[in-house]
């Protein structure tokens, strides 16, 4: 295992994130405020208690959650699209390091900046509600999983598209609904019937259940099922990209 | 010597059928300067991007001391430096971070000492706090190659490294070479400025439609293929070449006052001698003589058009 290289690749991604540190820290913090401004007071305060907790706490797991896939996503996406469009891959593919350690180093610092916003949310949601977290060490479990798995999704983004619009296409299509549909802001019980079912199939509830269950000890979904899911999402994005460092697919001509 | 990479029946198609590479074979010895020219599209570059695992070729081997690119790429890569063609940089890094990063990524150790002497060689150390993006075109192609040294590459590959860079740049460069040469690195250039290749190369390989047309000594190349002309000025010029010259095959310059002679420089009879006596014959006066050996670049087009002297 080329750790250097690892650790060099982290570094320099890393330094591309100090470098927009103010914006990197002010944009989840304005967001966040916003949320609770408009759902937490405009909103919140005509909703009653979802299973058993403020409406304004009950939405901090699911915010989190939405700002930590889209950040993982567009971090890593980012990171490993930017060298193939100013050409600066060349250096990756003529050095002596596998796919693994390039992961590692990309999705690594995708998933540490995606971290660092969660917790940035996190610090400012308890401005606004009070909040006792359950399971501390299942949350950062969780989060932690999250961030690794969207960042190796992010990955896969990157390495697929051909052009900016391309890159956001995913993020905005796909993932921003799911997250949306995947229990941010409600509970799926509150849901219809037949709906409860059909949500069961966006894997974004897993995840926002599991991540909620860590706050408030309930969730939607078993927490077992929840980590199952997660596993499962990271063991097929980490084969699919296996696959694109074995065939060179968009990175090698 | 021993040959420090070896390259044998090297193919490469792409989609569409196009075949960049036609077989290639190749043996370039440790220590040696390498220019290998080739007019536009003639698989260069290509050539370089398969052996560093940039392309991945279609069939055939590439052996870096030993070393198969394929099933022992990390002791194969970590041998090799590419100064790409393209001024591919991260604009908004520090050129001394840039150069750090190269050193990481091939594994390397911190070697601060080692990149101030590099960045030092390169004139690039009063700019290493610089973000890349505020260079101009020659310094950043002076950062790509200080970004190829940082791992101490045994076999650099210069893929058209003067190219629009000025005078100074390149004499720059070509000391930067010569010092490298002399610690045993191998280096591989490609280049269109045929100057550059009859200044430092050992040896002149000439690649055309993905094929080796040849590898030789460059001195033995100029000797064998080149060929010398002796330029007759006259004191007075004349309208046409006096026909009892028309063994001799001249041509005349455009105002009338030179005859020019074509000879091989290796042949048992130059030629000369009756040439001279022919001319007081015909009654021409001599105002001066000259000689010209034709240059690499004359080879080159020459084997390029097929005409291979």
């Amino acid at each position: 295992m080329n750790w250097t290289a690892i650790w060099s690749i982290y570094r320099f991604e890393m330094a591309r994130f100090f470098r927009t540190l103010f914006q990197s820290f002010l944009s989840p913090v304005l967001s966040t405020s916003l949320y609770f401004v408009v759902f937490g007071a405009a909103i919140g305060s005509r909703i009653d208690q979802v299973d058993g907790i403020d409406y304004g706490a009950f939405i901090v797991p699911g915010l989190i959650m939405l700002s930590v896939m889209t950040q993982s996503i567009s971090n890593a996406s980012f990171g490993i699209y930017f060298p193939k469009f100013i050409g600066t891959i060349y250096e990756l593919l003529s050095a002596p390091v596998n796919f693994l350690e390039i992961v590692l180093g990309y999705v690594g610092a995708a998933a540490t900046k995606a971290l660092f916003i969660g917790f940035v949310i996190l610090a400012t949601a308890t401005l606004f509600v009070d909040l006792t977290i359950a399971h501390p060490l299942a949350m950062v479990l969780f989060l932690l999983l999250t961030c690794l798995s969207f960042a190796l999704m992010g990955f896969i983004i990157g390495i697929w598209a051909k052009n900016f619009e391309q890159l956001q296409l995913v993020p905005l299509l796909i993932v921003t609904p799911l997250v949306f549909l995947g229990g941010s802001f409600y509970s799926i019980s509150m849901l219809p019937p037949i709906w409860q079912k059909i949500t069961l199939f966006n894997p974004v509830v897993y995840l926002i259940s599991g991540f909620r269950w860590s706050f408030f000890g309930t969730s939607d979904v078993p927490v077992g099922l929840s980590l199952l899911a997660i596993g499962a999402f990271t063991a097929l994005c980490l084969a699919v990209i296996w696959w694109i460092f074995k065939t060179g697919w968009r990175i090698r001509s | 010597m021993s040959a420090i990479l070896s390259i044998t029946d090297l193919r490469k198609s792409y989609e569409g059928g196009f075949e960049a590479l036609k077989g290639v074979n190749l043996e370039i010895e440790a220590g040696e300067i390498l220019a290998l020219l080739g007019p536009n599209g003639a698989g260069k570059t290509t050539l370089i991007s398969t052996v560093c695992g940039i392309t991945t070729a279609t069939s055939g081997s590439v052996k870096v001391d030993g070393h198969c690119i394929l099933d022992d790429f990390r002791a194969a890569r970590s041998l090799i430096g590419l100064v790409p063609q393209e001024i591919n940089l991260e604009p908004f890094e520090k050129v001394i971070n840039s150069v750090r990063f190269s050193r990481g990524l091939f594994g390397k150790a911190k070697n601060e000492p080692l990149i101030e002497d590099i960045l030092r060689k390169l004139s690039l150390w009063d700019k290493r706090n610089s973000q890349i993006k505020e260079l101009s075109g020659g310094m950043k192609r002076r950062v790509l190659i200080a970004k190829a040294l940082a791992h101490e590459p045994r076999v650099l590959f210069l893929d058209e490294p003067t190219a629009g860079v000025d005078v100074e740049l390149r004499k720059d460069m070509w000391d930067v070479v010569q010092e490298l040469k002399e610690q045993g690195v191998t280096i591989i250039l490609t280049t269109h400025y045929i100057e550059e290749a009859e200044a430092i190369a050992d040896r002149v390989g000439v690649i055309a439609a993905g094929e080796i047309l040849l590898v030789k000594d460059k001195d033995e190349l100029m000797t064998q293929l080149g060929k010398k002309q002796l330029c007759v000025h006259l004191s007075a010029p004349v309208s046409e070449i006096p026909a009892s010259l028309a063994p001799h095959a001249l041509e005349m310059s455009s105002d009338g006052a030179a005859l020019i002679y074509t000879y091989d420089t290796k042949a048992e009879r130059t030629g000369i001698t009756a040439l001279l006596n022919d001319v007081a014959a015909a009654g021409l006066v001599l105002a001066d003589v000259s000689t010209r050996q034709s240059s690499l670049e004359d080879i080159f087009v020459g084997l390029v058009s097929g005409e291979k002297s």
